[in-house]
Protein backbone atom coordinates (compact mmCIF):
# COMPACT_ATOMS: atom_id res chain seq x y z
CA UNK A 1 0.00 0.00 0.00
CA UNK A 2 0.60 3.54 -0.66
CA UNK A 3 4.00 2.08 -2.37
CA UNK A 4 5.21 4.06 -5.58
CA UNK A 5 4.43 7.51 -6.36
CA UNK A 6 0.49 7.50 -8.05
CA UNK A 7 -1.54 10.27 -10.07
CA UNK A 8 -4.35 9.49 -7.90
CA UNK A 9 -7.25 11.81 -8.35
CA UNK A 10 -8.45 11.31 -5.14
CA UNK A 11 -6.60 11.92 -1.49
CA UNK A 12 -8.43 8.63 -0.48
CA UNK A 13 -9.47 5.48 -2.84
CA UNK A 14 -10.03 2.59 -1.22
CA UNK A 15 -11.11 -0.86 -2.36
CA UNK A 16 -12.50 -4.25 -0.78
CA UNK A 17 -10.26 -3.36 2.60
CA UNK A 18 -10.74 -6.10 4.99
CA UNK A 19 -9.17 -6.24 8.34
CA UNK A 20 -9.21 -9.36 10.64
CA UNK A 21 -8.31 -9.34 14.23
CA UNK A 22 -7.92 -12.92 15.20
CA UNK A 23 -11.13 -14.45 13.88
CA UNK A 24 -13.13 -11.38 14.33
CA UNK A 25 -13.52 -9.43 11.26
CA UNK A 26 -13.27 -5.76 12.10
CA UNK A 27 -13.67 -4.46 8.28
CA UNK A 28 -15.01 -6.36 5.42
CA UNK A 29 -15.05 -5.07 1.59
CA UNK A 30 -15.12 -1.65 2.51
CA UNK A 31 -14.86 1.01 -0.19
CA UNK A 32 -14.23 4.66 0.46
CA UNK A 33 -13.28 7.65 -1.82
CA UNK A 34 -12.51 11.44 -0.66
CA UNK A 35 -12.20 14.24 -2.82
CA UNK A 36 -9.54 16.80 -3.09
CA UNK A 37 -10.62 19.45 0.00
CA UNK A 38 -13.85 17.83 0.89
CA UNK A 39 -14.54 17.48 4.84
CA UNK A 40 -15.78 13.69 5.77
CA UNK A 41 -17.07 12.82 9.39
CA UNK A 42 -17.35 9.20 9.90
CA UNK A 43 -19.62 8.26 12.59
CA UNK A 44 -20.48 4.73 14.23
CA UNK A 45 -20.97 2.74 17.06
CA UNK A 46 -17.97 2.35 19.65
CA UNK A 47 -16.04 -0.81 18.31
CA UNK A 48 -17.23 -0.79 15.01
CA UNK A 49 -13.56 0.17 13.29
CA UNK A 50 -13.46 3.74 12.94
CA UNK A 51 -9.37 3.98 14.12
CA UNK A 52 -8.89 0.74 12.81
CA UNK A 53 -9.90 1.99 9.00
CA UNK A 54 -8.01 5.58 10.19
CA UNK A 55 -4.86 3.90 11.38
CA UNK A 56 -5.20 1.72 7.44
CA UNK A 57 -4.88 5.33 6.22
CA UNK A 58 -2.35 6.42 8.24
CA UNK A 59 -0.23 3.59 7.09
CA UNK A 60 0.14 2.73 10.78
CA UNK A 61 -1.99 -1.04 10.03
CA UNK A 62 -0.53 -3.11 6.87
CA UNK A 63 -2.11 -6.38 8.06
CA UNK A 64 -5.00 -5.98 5.52
CA UNK A 65 -6.61 -6.84 2.57
CA UNK A 66 -7.57 -5.07 -0.43
CA UNK A 67 -6.55 -1.62 -2.61
CA UNK A 68 -5.68 1.34 -0.15
CA UNK A 69 -4.52 4.72 -2.26
CA UNK A 70 -3.89 7.68 0.03
CA UNK A 71 -2.32 11.07 -0.20
CA UNK A 72 1.03 10.99 0.17
CA UNK A 73 1.08 14.53 2.09
CA UNK A 74 -1.29 13.35 5.05
CA UNK A 75 -1.17 13.96 8.77
CA UNK A 76 -2.91 12.66 12.01
CA UNK A 77 -4.21 14.62 14.86
CA UNK A 78 -5.29 11.39 17.48
CA UNK A 79 -7.90 11.46 20.59
CA UNK A 80 -4.91 12.15 22.76
CA UNK A 81 -2.35 15.49 21.81
CA UNK A 82 0.49 12.82 21.33
CA UNK A 83 3.20 15.18 21.90
CA UNK A 84 7.10 14.36 23.03
CA UNK A 85 7.16 15.95 26.42
CA UNK A 86 11.35 16.00 26.08
CA UNK A 87 10.73 18.06 22.72
CA UNK A 88 9.67 21.87 23.35
CA UNK A 89 6.38 22.76 22.04
CA UNK A 90 8.25 24.17 18.94
CA UNK A 91 10.35 21.21 18.06
CA UNK A 92 7.53 19.20 18.26
CA UNK A 93 5.71 21.16 15.69
CA UNK A 94 8.61 20.76 13.48
CA UNK A 95 9.43 16.89 14.00
CA UNK A 96 9.66 14.83 11.17
CA UNK A 97 10.39 17.61 8.58
CA UNK A 98 13.05 17.52 6.36
CA UNK A 99 16.08 19.84 7.01
CA UNK A 100 17.04 21.81 10.88
CA UNK A 101 14.21 22.90 12.76
CA UNK A 102 13.00 25.72 11.05
CA UNK A 103 11.59 27.68 14.55
CA UNK A 104 9.73 30.52 12.65
CA UNK A 105 7.80 27.74 10.57
CA UNK A 106 7.23 26.37 13.74
CA UNK A 107 5.45 29.70 15.28
CA UNK A 108 3.88 30.36 12.16
CA UNK A 109 1.74 27.58 12.32
CA UNK A 110 1.42 28.07 16.26
CA UNK A 111 0.19 31.46 15.75
CA UNK A 112 -2.57 29.87 13.66
CA UNK A 113 -3.52 28.02 16.48
CA UNK A 114 -3.59 30.92 18.63
CA UNK A 115 -0.32 29.50 20.72
CA UNK A 116 2.34 31.63 19.32
CA UNK A 117 3.34 32.40 23.40
CA UNK A 118 3.61 28.99 24.34
CA UNK A 119 6.56 27.89 21.81
CA UNK A 120 8.98 27.67 24.15
CA UNK A 121 7.94 25.75 27.07
CA UNK A 122 7.41 21.63 27.70
CA UNK A 123 4.44 20.25 27.07
CA UNK A 124 4.07 19.40 30.56
CA UNK A 125 2.76 22.85 31.07
CA UNK A 126 -0.23 23.18 28.08
CA UNK A 127 -3.77 22.81 29.26
CA UNK A 128 -5.67 20.11 27.30
CA UNK A 129 -7.29 22.17 24.84
CA UNK A 130 -3.72 23.97 23.94
CA UNK A 131 -1.62 20.66 23.96
CA UNK A 132 -4.54 19.58 21.32
CA UNK A 133 -4.34 23.09 19.20
CA UNK A 134 -0.21 22.38 19.58
CA UNK A 135 -1.16 18.88 17.98
CA UNK A 136 -3.46 20.54 15.02
CA UNK A 137 -0.40 23.02 14.08
CA UNK A 138 2.34 19.84 13.92
CA UNK A 139 -0.30 18.45 11.61
CA UNK A 140 -0.96 21.62 9.45
CA UNK A 141 2.65 22.72 9.27
CA UNK A 142 3.15 19.55 6.75
CA UNK A 143 0.51 21.14 4.40
CA UNK A 144 -1.04 17.81 4.00
CA UNK A 145 -3.42 17.06 1.09
CA UNK A 146 -4.83 14.59 3.47
CA UNK A 147 -5.88 15.41 7.38
CA UNK A 148 -6.91 12.50 9.35
CA UNK A 149 -8.75 13.02 12.45
CA UNK A 150 -9.78 10.55 15.35
CA UNK A 151 -11.85 11.69 18.15
CA UNK A 152 -9.92 14.65 18.30
CA UNK A 153 -12.13 16.94 20.37
CA UNK A 154 -13.23 14.35 22.76
CA UNK A 155 -11.24 14.72 25.73
CA UNK A 156 -11.78 18.46 25.81
CA UNK A 157 -14.59 19.84 27.96
CA UNK A 158 -17.34 20.88 26.32
CA UNK A 159 -16.57 24.78 25.90
CA UNK A 160 -13.25 24.11 24.46
CA UNK A 161 -14.43 21.40 22.55
CA UNK A 162 -16.65 24.26 21.11
CA UNK A 163 -13.28 26.72 20.20
CA UNK A 164 -11.53 23.92 18.89
CA UNK A 165 -14.14 22.86 16.69
CA UNK A 166 -14.59 26.69 15.39
CA UNK A 167 -10.85 26.30 14.71
CA UNK A 168 -10.52 23.23 12.93
CA UNK A 169 -13.65 24.82 10.92
CA UNK A 170 -11.28 27.99 10.06
CA UNK A 171 -7.99 26.03 9.76
CA UNK A 172 -10.12 23.63 6.75
CA UNK A 173 -11.34 26.66 5.03
CA UNK A 174 -7.43 28.18 5.03
CA UNK A 175 -5.60 25.05 3.81
CA UNK A 176 -7.89 23.23 1.85
CA UNK A 177 -7.15 19.96 2.55
CA UNK A 178 -9.28 17.01 2.73
CA UNK A 179 -10.62 16.42 5.99
CA UNK A 180 -11.53 12.70 7.22
CA UNK A 181 -12.61 13.34 10.97
CA UNK A 182 -13.73 10.02 13.18
CA UNK A 183 -16.36 11.57 15.72
CA UNK A 184 -19.24 9.92 17.68
CA UNK A 185 -20.96 13.05 18.30
CA UNK A 186 -23.40 13.98 15.56
CA UNK A 187 -23.76 17.47 16.01
CA UNK A 188 -19.77 18.25 15.39
CA UNK A 189 -20.24 15.89 12.41
CA UNK A 190 -23.01 18.05 11.21
CA UNK A 191 -21.21 21.31 11.79
CA UNK A 192 -18.11 20.81 10.22
CA UNK A 193 -18.94 17.93 7.66
CA UNK A 194 -19.51 18.45 3.41
CA UNK A 195 -20.49 14.31 4.15
CA UNK A 196 -21.26 12.24 6.62
CA UNK A 197 -20.50 8.25 6.66
CA UNK A 198 -21.73 5.91 9.05
CA UNK A 199 -20.11 3.02 9.45
CA UNK A 200 -21.75 -0.51 10.61
CA UNK A 201 -20.87 -4.28 9.69
CA UNK A 202 -17.01 -3.51 8.51
CA UNK A 203 -18.28 -1.19 6.00
CA UNK A 204 -19.84 2.64 5.10
CA UNK A 205 -23.30 1.81 5.80
CA UNK A 206 -24.90 5.40 4.88
CA UNK A 207 -22.96 8.10 2.98
CA UNK A 208 -25.30 11.47 2.21
CA UNK A 209 -24.14 14.82 1.26
CA UNK A 210 -25.02 17.99 4.56
CA UNK A 211 -26.66 20.24 2.10
CA UNK A 212 -27.06 23.06 4.38
CA UNK A 213 -25.13 26.67 4.46
CA UNK A 214 -21.86 27.39 6.25
CA UNK A 215 -22.02 28.56 9.06
CA UNK A 216 -24.04 25.97 10.50
CA UNK A 217 -27.43 26.84 12.81
CA UNK A 218 -27.36 24.09 15.47
CA UNK A 219 -31.32 25.93 15.54
CA UNK A 220 -31.79 25.33 12.15
CA UNK A 221 -34.76 22.88 11.09
CA UNK A 222 -33.09 21.31 8.61
CA UNK A 223 -30.26 20.99 10.70
CA UNK A 224 -32.40 18.94 13.65
CA UNK A 225 -34.01 17.17 10.65
CA UNK A 226 -30.64 15.48 9.47
CA UNK A 227 -29.45 15.20 13.29
CA UNK A 228 -32.61 13.25 14.29
CA UNK A 229 -32.28 10.85 10.62
CA UNK A 230 -28.42 10.02 11.60
CA UNK A 231 -29.15 9.39 15.54
CA UNK A 232 -31.57 6.50 13.85
CA UNK A 233 -29.49 5.62 11.93
CA UNK A 234 -27.25 5.30 14.99
CA UNK A 235 -29.69 2.88 16.70
CA UNK A 236 -30.27 6.50 18.66
CA UNK A 237 -33.76 7.29 18.70
CA UNK B 1 -43.43 23.66 52.06
CA UNK B 2 -40.25 24.60 53.25
CA UNK B 3 -37.82 27.53 51.82
CA UNK B 4 -34.07 26.93 51.87
CA UNK B 5 -33.56 28.80 54.69
CA UNK B 6 -36.11 27.62 56.97
CA UNK B 7 -34.56 24.43 56.30
CA UNK B 8 -31.05 25.83 57.24
CA UNK B 9 -32.38 27.21 60.21
CA UNK B 10 -33.54 23.81 61.64
CA UNK B 11 -30.19 22.03 61.08
CA UNK B 12 -27.44 22.36 63.48
CA UNK B 13 -24.95 24.56 61.86
CA UNK B 14 -21.92 22.86 60.26
CA UNK B 15 -18.62 22.35 61.84
CA UNK B 16 -15.97 24.37 59.61
CA UNK B 17 -12.29 24.98 59.61
CA UNK B 18 -10.25 27.61 58.13
CA UNK B 19 -7.70 26.10 55.90
CA UNK B 20 -4.29 27.50 56.29
CA UNK B 21 -2.49 28.79 53.34
CA UNK B 22 0.58 29.17 51.87
CA UNK B 23 1.47 32.35 53.48
CA UNK B 24 0.57 32.00 57.12
CA UNK B 25 2.70 28.58 57.00
CA UNK B 26 5.74 29.83 55.22
CA UNK B 27 8.20 32.48 56.94
CA UNK B 28 7.57 31.89 60.40
CA UNK B 29 8.58 27.99 60.36
CA UNK B 30 12.42 26.77 60.83
CA UNK B 31 13.95 26.89 57.98
CA UNK B 32 14.76 23.63 55.93
CA UNK B 33 18.61 23.58 55.83
CA UNK B 34 18.43 24.47 59.75
CA UNK B 35 16.52 21.50 60.27
CA UNK B 36 18.70 19.33 57.69
CA UNK B 37 21.88 20.23 59.44
CA UNK B 38 20.63 20.05 62.90
CA UNK B 39 20.66 16.32 63.38
CA UNK B 40 23.55 15.05 62.04
CA UNK B 41 25.34 17.93 64.49
CA UNK B 42 23.75 16.43 67.08
CA UNK B 43 24.51 12.94 66.46
CA UNK B 44 28.43 13.94 66.12
CA UNK B 45 27.70 16.04 69.41
CA UNK B 46 26.18 13.19 71.40
CA UNK B 47 29.16 11.08 69.65
CA UNK B 48 32.07 13.37 71.30
CA UNK B 49 30.23 13.47 74.61
CA UNK B 50 30.26 9.42 74.59
CA UNK B 51 33.79 9.24 74.00
CA UNK B 52 35.14 12.23 76.25
CA UNK B 53 33.08 10.24 79.32
CA UNK B 54 34.94 7.18 78.27
CA UNK B 55 32.04 5.41 77.79
CA UNK B 56 33.10 4.56 73.98
CA UNK B 57 36.61 3.66 74.46
CA UNK B 58 39.12 4.60 71.72
CA UNK B 59 39.99 1.06 70.61
CA UNK B 60 36.12 0.56 69.67
CA UNK B 61 35.66 3.94 68.20
CA UNK B 62 37.86 7.35 67.80
CA UNK B 63 36.24 10.33 69.10
CA UNK B 64 34.93 12.95 66.47
CA UNK B 65 37.67 15.31 67.26
CA UNK B 66 40.45 12.64 67.34
CA UNK B 67 39.28 11.77 63.62
CA UNK B 68 39.56 15.52 62.80
CA UNK B 69 42.90 15.64 63.78
CA UNK B 70 44.12 12.62 62.30
CA UNK B 71 42.49 13.67 58.73
CA UNK B 72 44.54 16.92 59.57
CA UNK B 73 47.55 14.64 60.18
CA UNK B 74 46.77 12.57 56.36
CA UNK B 75 46.14 15.68 54.71
CA UNK B 76 49.60 16.76 55.63
CA UNK B 77 51.53 13.86 54.87
CA UNK B 78 49.59 13.68 51.36
CA UNK B 79 48.24 10.06 52.21
CA UNK B 80 44.44 11.29 51.78
CA UNK B 81 45.06 12.62 48.15
CA UNK B 82 47.40 9.92 46.81
CA UNK B 83 44.80 7.09 48.30
CA UNK B 84 41.55 9.45 46.95
CA UNK B 85 43.71 9.84 43.93
CA UNK B 86 44.21 6.03 43.26
CA UNK B 87 41.21 4.92 44.28
CA UNK B 88 38.96 7.64 42.03
CA UNK B 89 41.27 6.32 38.86
CA UNK B 90 39.75 3.03 39.87
CA UNK B 91 36.39 3.54 39.86
CA UNK B 92 35.78 5.79 37.22
CA UNK B 93 38.25 3.10 35.22
CA UNK B 94 35.69 0.48 36.00
CA UNK B 95 32.98 2.99 35.65
CA UNK B 96 33.49 4.05 32.21
CA UNK B 97 33.87 -0.12 30.95
CA UNK B 98 31.10 -1.11 32.57
CA UNK B 99 28.74 2.31 31.60
CA UNK B 100 30.48 1.51 27.83
CA UNK B 101 29.63 -2.07 27.98
CA UNK B 102 25.96 -1.68 29.81
CA UNK B 103 25.02 1.01 27.22
CA UNK B 104 25.54 -1.08 24.12
CA UNK B 105 24.34 -4.51 25.15
CA UNK B 106 21.05 -2.71 26.58
CA UNK B 107 20.53 -0.53 23.35
CA UNK B 108 21.10 -3.84 21.23
CA UNK B 109 18.92 -5.90 23.34
CA UNK B 110 16.05 -3.25 23.76
CA UNK B 111 15.86 -2.11 20.15
CA UNK B 112 16.23 -5.22 18.00
CA UNK B 113 14.64 -8.75 18.82
CA UNK B 114 17.21 -10.58 17.86
CA UNK B 115 19.46 -8.78 19.91
CA UNK B 116 17.30 -9.58 22.82
CA UNK B 117 17.44 -13.48 22.08
CA UNK B 118 21.59 -13.34 21.83
CA UNK B 119 22.29 -10.71 24.97
CA UNK B 120 19.35 -10.85 27.26
CA UNK B 121 19.24 -14.35 28.24
CA UNK B 122 22.95 -14.46 29.38
CA UNK B 123 23.12 -11.45 30.75
CA UNK B 124 19.87 -12.28 33.44
CA UNK B 125 22.19 -15.60 33.93
CA UNK B 126 25.07 -13.91 34.74
CA UNK B 127 23.21 -11.18 36.73
CA UNK B 128 22.48 -13.48 39.78
CA UNK B 129 25.87 -14.27 39.83
CA UNK B 130 27.19 -12.40 43.15
CA UNK B 131 29.19 -9.89 41.71
CA UNK B 132 32.03 -10.09 44.76
CA UNK B 133 31.82 -13.66 44.46
CA UNK B 134 34.04 -13.56 41.39
CA UNK B 135 36.61 -11.95 43.29
CA UNK B 136 38.56 -15.37 43.63
CA UNK B 137 37.90 -16.16 39.81
CA UNK B 138 39.47 -12.92 38.68
CA UNK B 139 42.43 -12.75 40.66
CA UNK B 140 43.28 -16.26 39.12
CA UNK B 141 42.52 -14.59 35.90
CA UNK B 142 43.97 -11.21 36.25
CA UNK B 143 46.64 -11.37 38.92
CA UNK B 144 46.63 -8.98 41.87
CA UNK B 145 47.35 -5.86 39.76
CA UNK B 146 44.74 -2.93 39.48
CA UNK B 147 42.77 -5.13 36.54
CA UNK B 148 41.36 -7.81 38.76
CA UNK B 149 39.70 -4.23 40.80
CA UNK B 150 38.45 -2.45 37.47
CA UNK B 151 36.85 -5.34 36.24
CA UNK B 152 35.51 -6.05 39.81
CA UNK B 153 33.31 -2.81 39.57
CA UNK B 154 33.10 -2.67 35.93
CA UNK B 155 30.66 -5.80 36.27
CA UNK B 156 28.96 -4.09 39.47
CA UNK B 157 27.79 -1.21 37.32
CA UNK B 158 27.14 -3.54 34.10
CA UNK B 159 24.24 -5.40 35.41
CA UNK B 160 21.99 -2.72 37.07
CA UNK B 161 22.31 0.28 34.71
CA UNK B 162 21.40 -2.94 31.73
CA UNK B 163 18.68 -3.66 33.85
CA UNK B 164 17.53 -0.40 33.96
CA UNK B 165 18.11 0.92 30.27
CA UNK B 166 16.56 -2.11 28.69
CA UNK B 167 13.60 -1.68 31.01
CA UNK B 168 13.57 2.08 29.83
CA UNK B 169 13.65 0.98 26.25
CA UNK B 170 11.23 -1.45 26.16
CA UNK B 171 8.76 0.58 28.56
CA UNK B 172 8.41 3.42 25.46
CA UNK B 173 4.85 4.97 25.19
CA UNK B 174 3.91 3.21 21.89
CA UNK B 175 1.57 5.57 21.13
CA UNK B 176 4.66 8.28 20.90
CA UNK B 177 6.36 6.11 18.61
CA UNK B 178 3.09 5.41 16.47
CA UNK B 179 2.56 9.43 16.47
CA UNK B 180 6.48 9.75 15.51
CA UNK B 181 6.00 7.15 12.29
CA UNK B 182 2.95 9.57 10.85
CA UNK B 183 5.20 12.69 11.17
CA UNK B 184 7.29 10.87 9.09
CA UNK B 185 10.19 9.79 11.47
CA UNK B 186 12.45 6.68 10.37
CA UNK B 187 13.60 4.19 12.84
CA UNK B 188 16.39 6.41 13.44
CA UNK B 189 14.47 9.59 14.29
CA UNK B 190 12.40 7.58 16.18
CA UNK B 191 15.38 6.01 18.17
CA UNK B 192 16.90 9.44 18.60
CA UNK B 193 13.76 11.71 19.03
CA UNK B 194 11.27 9.33 21.04
CA UNK B 195 13.21 5.96 22.11
CA UNK B 196 16.33 7.16 23.69
CA UNK B 197 15.07 10.54 25.85
CA UNK B 198 11.87 8.10 27.05
CA UNK B 199 14.58 5.98 28.31
CA UNK B 200 16.47 8.46 30.02
CA UNK B 201 14.93 8.59 33.45
CA UNK B 202 15.08 5.00 33.47
CA UNK B 203 19.04 5.13 32.51
CA UNK B 204 19.37 8.03 34.82
CA UNK B 205 17.75 5.86 37.54
CA UNK B 206 20.57 2.63 36.76
CA UNK B 207 23.10 4.92 36.99
CA UNK B 208 22.37 6.40 40.84
CA UNK B 209 22.15 2.30 41.53
CA UNK B 210 25.17 1.92 39.66
CA UNK B 211 27.32 3.97 41.54
CA UNK B 212 26.59 2.76 44.76
CA UNK B 213 27.49 -0.66 43.76
CA UNK B 214 30.73 0.70 42.07
CA UNK B 215 31.75 2.05 45.56
CA UNK B 216 30.91 -1.16 47.28
CA UNK B 217 33.03 -3.06 44.78
CA UNK B 218 35.77 -0.90 45.52
CA UNK B 219 35.81 -1.37 48.64
CA UNK B 220 35.72 -5.04 48.87
CA UNK B 221 38.29 -4.83 45.68
CA UNK B 222 40.75 -2.61 47.79
CA UNK B 223 40.33 -4.59 51.25
CA UNK B 224 41.29 -7.74 49.75
CA UNK B 225 44.62 -7.13 48.14
CA UNK B 226 45.96 -3.69 47.37
CA UNK B 227 48.93 -2.09 47.81
CA UNK B 228 47.30 2.09 47.63
CA UNK B 229 44.09 3.37 47.89
CA UNK B 230 41.43 4.04 50.55
CA UNK B 231 40.45 0.57 51.03
CA UNK B 232 44.21 -0.37 51.58
CA UNK B 233 45.33 2.68 54.14
CA UNK B 234 42.10 1.36 55.78
CA UNK B 235 43.53 -3.10 56.07
CA UNK B 236 47.23 -0.72 57.38
CA UNK B 237 45.28 0.81 59.92
CA UNK B 238 42.88 -2.36 61.22
CA UNK B 239 46.42 -4.23 62.18
CA UNK B 240 46.94 -1.37 64.51
CA UNK B 241 43.73 -0.68 65.88
CA UNK B 242 43.51 3.20 64.50
CA UNK B 243 40.03 3.40 64.74
CA UNK B 244 40.31 6.83 63.38
CA UNK B 245 41.90 6.49 60.35
CA UNK B 246 39.60 3.60 59.68
CA UNK B 247 36.30 6.59 59.81
CA UNK B 248 38.53 8.95 58.00
CA UNK B 249 38.20 6.51 55.52
CA UNK B 250 34.94 5.91 55.88
CA UNK B 251 34.48 9.72 55.39
CA UNK B 252 36.96 9.56 52.37
CA UNK B 253 34.82 6.60 50.71
CA UNK B 254 30.87 8.66 52.08
CA UNK B 255 32.54 12.41 50.60
CA UNK B 256 33.46 10.48 47.15
CA UNK B 257 29.96 8.54 46.89
CA UNK B 258 28.08 12.11 47.76
CA UNK B 259 29.88 13.54 44.83
CA UNK B 260 28.90 10.58 42.64
CA UNK B 261 25.15 11.42 43.84
CA UNK B 262 25.71 15.11 42.96
CA UNK B 263 26.86 14.34 39.42
CA UNK B 264 24.15 12.42 39.34
CA UNK B 265 21.34 15.11 40.36
CA UNK B 266 23.18 17.19 38.05
CA UNK B 267 22.98 15.03 34.86
CA UNK B 268 18.81 14.47 36.58
CA UNK B 269 18.47 18.28 36.51
CA UNK B 270 19.70 18.88 32.74
CA UNK B 271 18.44 15.90 31.01
CA UNK B 272 14.66 15.82 32.78
CA UNK B 273 13.72 19.11 33.30
CA UNK B 274 10.59 18.29 31.23
CA UNK B 275 9.32 15.97 33.06
CA UNK B 276 6.45 16.66 35.30
CA UNK B 277 7.92 15.50 38.75
CA UNK B 278 6.10 15.26 42.37
CA UNK B 279 8.94 17.29 44.37
CA UNK B 280 7.66 16.56 48.03
CA UNK B 281 5.77 19.18 49.38
N1 LIG C 1 -4.85 -4.42 17.95
C1 LIG C 1 -6.06 -5.01 18.08
N2 LIG C 1 -6.14 -6.31 18.42
C2 LIG C 1 -7.35 -6.91 18.56
N3 LIG C 1 -8.51 -6.31 18.36
C3 LIG C 1 -8.50 -5.02 18.03
C4 LIG C 1 -7.27 -4.28 17.87
N4 LIG C 1 -7.56 -3.02 17.52
C5 LIG C 1 -8.91 -2.95 17.46
N5 LIG C 1 -9.47 -4.14 17.75
C6 LIG C 1 -10.90 -4.44 17.78
O1 LIG C 1 -11.46 -3.95 16.60
C7 LIG C 1 -12.72 -3.39 16.85
C8 LIG C 1 -12.78 -1.97 16.29
O2 LIG C 1 -11.95 -1.15 17.06
P1 LIG C 1 -11.81 0.40 16.78
O3 LIG C 1 -11.48 0.59 15.34
O4 LIG C 1 -10.84 0.95 17.75
O5 LIG C 1 -13.27 0.93 17.08
P2 LIG C 1 -13.83 2.42 17.09
O6 LIG C 1 -14.86 2.45 15.99
O7 LIG C 1 -14.48 2.62 18.41
O8 LIG C 1 -12.71 3.36 16.84
C9 LIG C 1 -12.95 -3.45 18.35
O9 LIG C 1 -13.81 -4.52 18.63
C10 LIG C 1 -11.58 -3.71 18.91
O10 LIG C 1 -11.69 -4.51 20.05
MG1 LIG D 1 -11.80 4.80 18.11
Amino acid sequence: MATGVQRAVNPVSVRGLSRRFGDRTVLSDLDLDIEPGQFVALLGASGCGKSTLLRILADLDHDVTGEVTVARRRAVGFQAPRLLPWRKVWRNVVMGLPGRPDRARAEAALEEVGLSHRSDVWPKVLSGGEAQRAALARALVREPDLLLLDEPFSALDALTRITARGLVDELWQRHGCAVLLVTHDVEEALVLADRVLVMDGGRIAHDAPVDLDRPREVTDPDFQHLRAELLGRLGVH
Amino acid sequence: MTTTSERARAQAPPAVETLRTVRERGPDRVPRWLVKTASPVVLVALWQVLSSTGLLPRDVLASPATVLTTAADMWAEGTVQSAVGVSLLRVVAGIAIGLVTAVVLATLSGLFRRGEDVIDAPVQMLRTVPVIGLIPLLIIWFGIGEEPKIVLIALAVTFPLYMNLFGGIRNVDATLVEAARTLGLGWFGQVRHVILPSAMPQFLVGLRYSLGTAWLALVFGETINATSGIGYEMNTAREFFQTDVIVVCLALYALLGLLGDGIVRLLERGFLSWRPAFSGR
